[in-house]
Formats: C-alpha cells, structure tokens, sequence
C-alpha cells in the first residue's frame, strides 16, 4: 500500500506538469489551430534560464522565477511574430514543420549555450522530507503539485470570467466574427503564445528543481501529445484530466511492470494509450462538440 | 456621415466586384441597400467594416469616409473604434460562449468597462427573450434567437453606424417583422445610424429611410424609400407586385416580361 501510495503520488507530480505543458499546447491549438512541436523547448528554454539566473548570477529564487518568466512572455510573443505570423493563411502542414523547425532551432541553440550534461539547482527546497501517515514524500513533489494545481485553477478561473479570457475564447470559436467586432486576433494569438511559453517554463523549473535539467526534459513536449490526444486536443479541461491520467498511468507502469519484464513500459504506457485512444474515441475524453443545429 | 465614392473592390487581384460603387449614408437615418445574389451588397459592407482583407480584396479605387474622414486601408479594429460595426451574414454568433459572454465579447472595444453590465441589461430590454436564455450556449440557440444576440452584441459596442448583413437570413416571416421593428426602435431609441443589406425589399423597405438598387457592382436606382415603392421597375422585380395592391399573377409572366429600365 505504501508502494503504491508513492507511486501514485509521483505520478500526480509528473501528471501536473504535463498538464501544465499540455494546457499551453491546447491554448495554441484551440486559438490557431496550429500543433505546436516546440512546447518541449519552451519548457527547456524555462528550465535553463532560471538555473543559470540561480546558479551564475546568484539571483533569488523568487526573483529568478518572475525574470524567467517575464522573458518567456517576451519568447513566446517573439516566436509568434517571426515563425508563426508569416504563416498565417497558410495550409496547417506548413504550420506544423515551421514548429518542428522551431523545435530543432531551439534546442540546438540550447545545447549551444548550456551544453548537455545534467545541471542541478541548488537545494531552494527544503531536503527534509514530510510524512503523510507511512508515505514519505519530498516537499519539492509537494510543492510542485501545489503549484500546478494553482496555476490551473487560476487560468480556468481567468479563461471563464475575465473579459480578455472570454475575449480569448470568442477569438478561438470564429475568427472572422471576432475581428468584425474589433478584436485584435493578433494579440490575441501573441497572448497565447506567451502563455504557452510560461506554463512550459514553470513546468521545466518545478522538473528541474526534481530530476536536474538535460536537453531530454524537452521530450515532455512529445509526452504532450498522449495527453492531449487523451484530454481531446481543443479541450483545456481535458488537457489537465489526461495530464493526472497519463502521469500518474506512466508511474504505476514503471512501479509494477517495469521489474516484471525489465524496464521500458513506463515510456510506451502513455503512447499504448495515445494508439488506444485514436482506435476507440479519435476526439479524446473531452473534446469539443461541433455544434449543429438540426 | 457614410460616403463611398466610386469604390472599386478586387479580389485575388483578379475578379472585379464593385465597379464604381457610390452611395452615401445620412447621420441618424435607416438606409437600406437591395440586390440580387452575387450584386456585391456584403462586398460592400465589408469594404466599410475593413474585413476585406481577411478574403484577400482590396479597394483598388475610391475612397470611403466615415464623419469626414478616410477609413479605406485601415485595421478592422480601428474601424470598429471609429464607432462602425458589422453584423456578418449568418449570424456568426460565438457558438461555444453562452449568452452572456457574447455580448461581453461585443464589447471589447469598449473603454469604459463600468457601463457594459448596464448596456446588457440595455440589450435585454429589446430582446427579452435573450435574458432567459443568458446561461445558454449561444450555439443552441434557434436562429431567430442568434440573430438578436448578433444584433445585440453589436448594440454592446455603442456603434454610431451598425451594418447589418442580411438580419432575414432563414428567418420565419413572423420574427423578421419584429427584428425589423425592433433595428427600427434601436435607430430611434439610441441615433443608431444603420445601413443594412437585404434581399427581402418589403420588409427592409418596410422601415427605411432611403434605399439603393444595386445590380453588378454599382447601384442603378435611389431614392427615399416612398419614391422607390412607387417606382414600377422596384414594384417589378423587387416587391412582385405589377399593379397598385394587386399580388402579381404568374399567368401574365408568361406573355410578357419586363425589361429593366435602367440597364439600358
């Protein structure tokens, strides 16, 4: 029971930062359409910036996380400008290579600047370790899972009730009809972008704080596509349901099957699903219904 | 306050739509513009609202002003700050977004944020309907229903000109009259200016001001509207009618069929 209760504890830390990850894919895609292959580098991207802030320049942690996190606002709104506005009324394939592109570009340029082997952060979170009745979790799992739960309520919060939320979700559902009553369809992609590129970061910061930061964090950007394919792609409450569901899926494999047949089924888990879901239910958990009014 | 002086719109620089389109709306009046399909009537609102440049057509020759001023070339959004605002063919209603939130949407342009809970109540009034339905998801609605809340979504951006696309669009004949009332009511409650497009003359007719005939790209006949009811070629091919009051009669078609005036 211990075992498990850890496993499932592990899980949900994983499961909420690929929400995280995957809520940001969602937006792009609900917004413009567009599959965005570079979520992965975003996160990575977030990861690096805040440790080299901690580690060379000494800045605190707090105020490193808010640098990092406005210069990903500025990424985000940039990547935007000059990869994804040229394409606009292209055909979506062209769109998706540009972000494969994108992907690429960025990570060579990551391992350019950063290098490849791991870096850790140094100890921002407490090592003493808390027990809940016989579990015994690390505070950093605790506070990643507290972070993520926050933030996603916030957005769902802001999504639903904030003029610029609504305005977001009107953009999203009609384009045109949007830019008829003045809309700025523009900003409202380049705010997306931004907040893509922000919830990868704190993503790739809380992975970091966890596992240390290599180049091959950035392969939560593909681990976003089971979880989105399960939530149902245009869905953002589908994303954070399929994030919890693929985490804490991926943790129970690599506990319980991984020692029975040597290790492996912890990575294919997640894809198992990603091929299951598309035979059963293409549109996912929660996709959205097209309206038709018979 | 409207003027569009021998407009030219080309799209994909080949196809010539607006051949030379003149017309001119007067501050606080009601101005309909008629036409059969494919006349260029929802081009022409487009190239007013700026929403041209989405489907890749442009104004290749004329200008367009709007109280005074050039509005030809610029941003959609800037067009809807200047106080025009399109009602799109098709209703066009945020399908996902409840009641509501449309209307919110509406008023994005707006910058005094305190006074919307108020304009929607404002909104409310003309279509009481809509308040029942305020929770409901705007893509659930009928489709008399989603033409009040187009209308009154635009009526949230406190326009002085409002463009309306075809407001009859698939509607039962009952509820275009009160639609038609209640634009009516909208231009005399709030000195709303409205141009709207139609291809039901009667009704539109019913409760303009003044009218244009649009055919091929320029408009052929205008008038106010009492000299255009009157006017054989309108009574013709526009309201059915051949005598005063008399429905037409399709026997009389067969032997003889009118020849359009003003196209020769």
């Amino acid at each position: 029971m211990t075992f498990f209760m850890q496993i499932l504890i592990s899980g949900l830390v994983v499961g909420a930062v690929y929400a995280l990850v995957a809520f940001g894919f969602v937006l792009i895609y609900k917004s413009s359409d567009v599959i965005n292959f570079a979520q992965g580098e975003f996160l990575l991207v977030g990861a690096y910036i805040a440790l080299s802030l901690v580690v060379f320049y000494q800045v605190p942690f707090p105020a490193a996380v808010a640098l990092t996190l406005s210069m990903c606002v500025i990424l985000g709104v940039v990547v935007e400008r000059l990869v994804l506005r040229p394409f606009i009324g292209e055909r979506v394939i062209s769109v998706i290579m540009a972000t494969i592109g994108l992907s690429l570009l960025m990570r060579g340029i990551i391992q350019m600047v950063w290098g490849t082997e791991t870096r850790t952060f140094p100890g921002i979170f407490p090592d003493m370790p808390v027990r809940l009745g016989d579990v015994v979790v690390s505070q950093i799992y605790l506070w990643s899972l507290a972070v993520a739960v926050v933030l996603l309520v916030v957005f769902t919060v802001f999504f639903k009730y904030s003029s610029t939320g609504i305005v977001m979700r009107a953009a999203a559902d009609d384009q045109v009809a949007a830019l008829s009553m003045g809309i700025s369809v523009k900003r409202i992609i380049a705010i997306t972008w931004a907040i893509a590129a922000v919830v990868a970061a704190i993503g790739g910061i809380l992975l970091g704080n966890i596992n240390g930061v290599n180049p091959s964090l950035a392969y939560i950007g593909l681990m976003v596509l089971p979880v989105v394919i399960l939530g149902g792609l245009d869905s953002v409450p589908g994303a954070v349901v399929g994030g919890f569901i693929i985490g804490i899926l991926e943790s129970l494999a690599g506990g319980y099957l991984d020692p029975l047949i040597g290790g492996g089924v912890k990575e294919v888990a997640p894809f198992a699903v990603l091929l299951l879901v598309l035979m059963v239910r293409p549109y996912g958990l929660f996709g959205k219904e097209i309206i038709e009014r018979v | 306050m409207l003027v569009l002086n021998n407009v030219e719109v080309m799209y994909d620089h080949v196809i010539l739509v607006l051949k030379g389109m003149s017309l001119e709306v007067p501050e606080g009046k009601v101005v309909t513009l008629l036409g059969s399909n494919g006349a260029g009537k929802t081009t022409t609102l487009k190239a007013v609202s700026g929403l041209l440049k989405s489907e890749n057509g442009h104004i290749t020759d004329g200008f367009i002003e709007f109280d005074g001023e050039r509005i030809n070339g610029m941003e959609p959004e800037t067009i809807v700050r200047r106080g025009i605002f399109q009602v799109m063919e098709g209703r066009r209603v945020f399908e996902h977004l409840n009641v509501d939130e449309n209307l919110i949407a509406g008023a994005y342009t707006r910058r005094d944020r305190r006074n919307i809970r108020r304009d929607i109540d404002m909104v409310y009034g003309y279509f009481p309907r809509l308040r029942d339905l305020k929770h409901r998801t705007a893509g659930y609605l009928s489709g008399g229903e989603q033409q009040m809340l187009a209308i009154g979504r635009a009526l949230m951006a406190r326009p002085k000109l409002m463009l309306l696309d075809e407001p009859s669009l698939g509607l039962a004949p009952l509820l275009v009259q009160e639609i038609f009332r209640i634009i009516r009511q909208i231009n005399q409650d709030q000195g709303t200016t409205i141009l709207v497009v139609e291809q039901n003359a009667n009704v539109a007719l019913g409760i303009a001001d003044y009218g244009y005939i649009m055919e091929n790209g320029k408009i052929v006949l205008e008038g106010a509207v009492d000299r255009l009811v009157d006017n054989e070629d309108v009574r013709e091919f526009y309201l059915g009618l051949s005598d005063v009051g008399k429905r037409k009669s399709y026997r009389e078609v067969k032997h003889y069929k009118r020849r359009k005036r003003w196209l020769s």
